[in-house]
């Protein structure tokens, strides 16, 4: 048995130290490949052999194989490469049709495999973005065959983060050493990192089992604490940053649906139940920009989003256009008219949604820059469409704010909201002021939209999730405040999420709007009170 | 013939129709079926597609000869996803309308609204959707999968060595009716298989939530602790995008911690690029990407009966689980009829039992004679890049369904109906 076991890790050994210096070969064994045409486990099989004779036909077989392009075609390995057939082992045309091929399917087992057979070859790369990403996925289940591999690794590598990783690697499997010196070396090695995963192997070695200690070596018990402490602190650290981040980015999510809001609520008055859907005509028109990308500009289909910027805004700013002049004009002065009716239009536009586009959701697929992440530390990642989408939010808060301060429009809007009658008598076209206004804020919902469409769904009902909140945001900030919409989005933001983390999703709603409905009771007039208009009524 | 003679004709037969005399060729020569899917509000994304396939199903029933030589003439109903609106369109098209059966709802919350009506009315109801059991109803026939027939044989792959040998769960929900009663269930099974408490972690959205930062971190630290992780996910509806695209850009591959859900299909998926979630499962009864000759023919109708009528996006159409149960459930109720001779409500729950059907599924399904459930077969799939599903593993025959779990305490009395 224990022999059968050393030989198997020998064995293991040896595939794999062949793994990373493996002579490259003109073409593969056919045989190699044979075991793709049966069973998962034998797919498995076929994996670690290719992975064993190395070289750039290994190379290019199992690329083919995560890229799903690889089939059997008569019991023979193909690779399928647009239209034309190629023999997997010599890579040779073949042929046959494409249709004829059975692409190989792989399971989540078959996966890790790979992932490690390609990873392990990869670790020689020239390519250092290659070679970190290599690190990073053996460094992720460390076992003992891997041992010989990260030292010839660390032997050869000479950037610092990769040899990060590969020490801390290699020090995972060198705790269960015989050597008391080699693991208290793995100890002080492991205290760098910031996995929790390190923590828990690292307080394993704390406990006591049959009245011994896992780890004899009371020197090392003290090292293990101490890196233990280490650990913890910089996991606290990451992981308060890691909940003010996700606040900070329900905040910007929040302030981009309400701020439309802000300023059509506060310049007019007008409760616009129909808010949601101007959200969702910007969605609706970033989902056309990519279809246009798609289907005409397929080289530039990662700046799309850039693209379906100022369409977004103009499309939901004519919708508002059309609303004010058609609807919302004739209705100033009636807020309960004007509420109807605006709810009575959002039906409309859900309903016009669902028969133009279909009721499913619709697709958008993030830009490869916006996909991904930042890690911070092992299980803290700030993903990249959230970082881009808190970025927008500023970018569209300065965007209002120059034209509210810095523009003749902003002025003209800013005097109508304070004193209608007045601005009036001095010349200003309230009335046009009022479209062009709510032609603004219109169209920053629709920029809303924009964002919203990059982490949320897109669908015809997309807008009703998100009225209440818009409203909760300008009720909160006082109506008419722009900065105090900034305050309570963002404010919302972080105590929405410091709740979750510690109540659980729907206790933390809840609470929010317990907290909204006290607050709004003891100050009616939200976090700043406006002075004019409304501050008279 | 003059004008008053015509009113007069009008009014006379307006009379006779109202005190519900069989009147002219039209209504002898047809037997209405209901249909009850929500076409507008929350649920519409997921039950459109299934009023589109009864439908379907109805021409092709009709182009074949109908039922007993009598065309069938769908009744469309729109319940709006409004849960007390489910029963009163229910009661409308069995006590108006007489329609002869009614195919649908989605939820249960929706199923449980009408479940009275029907029995008060001696209709006849299939429910086309994976649920959660706890039910056994003289007047539906369920044509989706209990929880035996889904959720326990997906918990009993993830644990095995080929699904990766899982020790530690998430069971994460929506908070209602179906995934509390379904991780209640799961929950004794894992403590039936040794699973102790600390290893499970049991988790609740709102309804439409769409903020899943947290939730994906603390599942971060939760399997952080050294032993095999997996998700089971009972999300429904659209919280199921930003859950998936969250998991996508936090990095949690399916290689590290699958997440296997039991409400997301083909259909969910088109709203989601899904790159970055291959190799998370899904399990269901049936999938788009089954290869037989039952199932090519049925997306290749469905494909063409969206283009004829021109469904959006009718090129990108897909298939998935619920549909193919509807289709299933029309057909078991067409044979269940000839075989009774009649669309008696009696006669036909009578001639159910025991209807077999050659299904899109590749699997001959046999209607329970007790209990009113489909034997059905469990596929488990692996998300694609392009959408569709990979099957990864299934059960080598059809099995019988167990609306009562065994493992809810006090179950054991109630089988059979």
């Amino acid at each position: 048995m224990f022999a059968m076991k050393l030989l198997r890790r020998m064995l293991g050994v040896a595939l794999l130290l062949a793994l990373i210096g493996g002579p490259a070969r003109a073409a593969l064994d056919p045989s190699l490949l044979a075991g793709f045409a049966g069973d998962f486990q034998s797919r498995m099989n076929a994996i670690e052999a290719i992975g064993v004779a190395g070289g750039d036909d290994a190379r290019r077989v199992l690329d083919a194989l995560e890229a799903g392009s690889l089939g059997v075609l008569e019991d023979k390995a193909v690779i399928v490469d647009g239209d034309t057939v190629r023999d997997a082992a010599s890579g040779e045309v073949l042929t046959q049709a494409v249709d004829a091929v059975e692409l190989i399917t792989v399971n989540n087992r078959v996966r890790r495999t790979l992932a490690n057979a390609r990873a392990a070859l990869a670790l020689t790369s020239s390519d250092r973005a290659e070679r970190l990403r290599a690190a990073i996925t053996l460094g992720d289940n460390p076992n003992e065959t891997l041992l010989p591999v990260f030292e010839r690794a660390l032997a050869a590598e000479t950037d610092e983060e990769i040899r990060g990783i590969l020490a801390r690697a290699a020090a995972r499997i060198n705790l269960a050493s015989p050597d008391p010196l080699v693991r208290l070396r793995a100890v002080r090695a492991l205290g760098e990192s910031s996995d929790p995963a390190v923590k828990n192997l690292l307080e394993g070695l704390l406990q006591k089992r049959d009245g011994n200690w896992v780890e004899p070596h009371p020197e090392v018990r003290t090292a293990a604490k101490m890196a233990i402490d280490d650990i913890d602190r910089r996991i606290a650290i990451a992981e308060s940053v890691g909940t003010v981040f996700s606040g900070l980015s329900l905040g910007s999510i929040l302030l981009l649906a309400a701020l439309g809001l802000a300023i059509t609520y506060g310049v007019m008055g007008v409760i616009n139940m129909a808010h949601g859907e101007l959200l969702m005509v910007g969605a609706y028109a970033t989902f056309l920009v990519q279809g246009l990308f798609r289907s005409h500009l397929p080289a530039w289909l990662d700046w799309y989003v850039a693209a379906a910027i100022p369409v977004a805004f103009l499309s939901a700013a004519l919708v508002g256009v059309a609303m004010e002049r058609l609807v919302l004009r004739h209705l100033y002065g009636r807020p309960l008219e004007s509420l109807l009716a605006t709810w009575g239009l959002s039906l409309v536009l859900i309903q016009a949604a669902r028969v133009i586009f279909g009721p499913q959701n619709l697709e958008l697929a993030n830009p490869s820059w916006m996909s991904g992440g930042v890690e911070l530390a092992a299980g803290v990642v700030l993903p990249y469409n959230r970082i881009v989408i808190i970025g927008f939010a500023v970018f569209v808060l300065v965007l209002i704010w120059l034209m509210m301060q810095k523009t003749r429009l902003g002025m003209f809007v800013r005097a109508v909201t304070q004193n209608r009658p007045m601005a009036g008598c001095v010349g200003v076209p309230t009335a046009r002021v009022d479209t062009l206004a709510f032609a603004i804020g219109s169209g920053v919902a629709g920029l809303g939209g924009l964002a919203l469409s990059q982490i949320a769904n897109v669908g015809p009902a997309m807008g009703t999730g998100y009225i209440v909140d818009a409203f909760m945001v300008v009720v909160l900030g006082g109506v008419g405040q722009l900065a105090g919409a900034v305050w309570a989005a963002l404010g919302l933001g972080i105590v929405s999420k410091f709740l979750e983390g510690w109540a659980g999703a729907v206790i933390a709603k809840i609470l929010v709007l317990v907290f909204i409905i006290v607050f709004i009771q003891k100050r009616p007039q939200g976090i700043f009170a406006l002075k004019g208009r409304f501050a008279d009524s | 013939m003059n004008r008053r003679n015509f009113v007069k004709a009008l009014t006379l037969s307006a009379s006779i129709a109202a005190i519900g005399l069989p009147v002219g060729a039209h209504a002898a020569d047809t037997i209405k079926v209901g249909i009850l899917h929500s076409l507008s509000g929350t649920m519409a994304i997921s039950e459109t597609a299934l009023k589109n396939v009864a439908l379907m199903t109805i021409e092709e029933i009709n182009a074949k000869g109908g039922v007993m030589g009598k065309k069938l003439e769908p009744v469309v109903v729109d319940p709006a996803s409004n849960w007390p609106l489910f029963a009163e369109k229910a009661r409308q098209l069995v006590a108006q309308d007489k329609v002869a059966a009614v195919f649908g709802c989605w939820t249960s919350v929706s199923r449980k609204s009408v479940n009275p009506v029907f029995k008060e009315l001696n209709g006849l109801l299939f429910y086309p959707v994976q649920y959660e059991g706890e039910e056994l109803e003289k007047n539906v026939f369920y044509t989706g999968a209990a929880p035996n027939q889904q959720a326990i044989p997906a918990v009993e792959y993830l644990m095995s060595a080929e699904g990766g040998g899982a020790k530690r769960f998430v069971l994460l929900g929506t908070d209602y009716v179906y995934p509390r009663t379904t991780n209640k269930i799961l929950r004794a099974f894992l403590k039936s298989k040794g699973v102790a408490d600390a290893d499970i972690m049991e988790d609740y959205t709102p309804f439409g939530h769409s903020d899943y930062q947290t939730i994906i971190a603390n599942i971060k630290k939760f399997a952080a602790a050294g032993k095999k992780t997996a998700v089971i996910s009972t999300i429904n509806g659209d919280s199921n995008v930003p859950f998936y695209k969250e998991l996508g850009n936090a990095g949690l591959k399916a290689t590290d911690v699958p997440v296997v859900a039991f409400s997301v299909g083909e259909e969910e998926l088109r709203g989601v690029d899904t790159k970055p979630l291959v190799g998370h499962l899904a399990a269901w009864n049936y999938f788009m990407s089954v290869k037989n000759a039952e199932n090519t023919a049925f997306v290749a109708k469905y494909r063409d009966w969206a283009k004829k009528n021109g469904v959006p996006n009718a090129d990108t159409v897909v298939t998935n689980d619920p549909m193919e149960a509807t289709y299933v459930g029309i057909y078991m109720w067409k044979q269940a009829v000839e075989k009774a001779k009649s669309t008696d409500t009696d006669k036909v729950i009578a001639a159910l039992g025991g209807q077999t059907f050659k299904a899109p599924s590749g699997f001959t399904l046999t209607m329970d004679k007790t209990n009113h459930h489909l034997h059905k077969p469990v596929y488990i799939g692996e998300v694609r890049g392009d959408g569709q599903f990979d099957v990864v593993w299934k059960t080598k025959e059809p099995i019988r369904a167990q609306p009562w779990s065994p493992f809810i305490p006090g179950n054991e009395s109630k089988q059979g109906i």
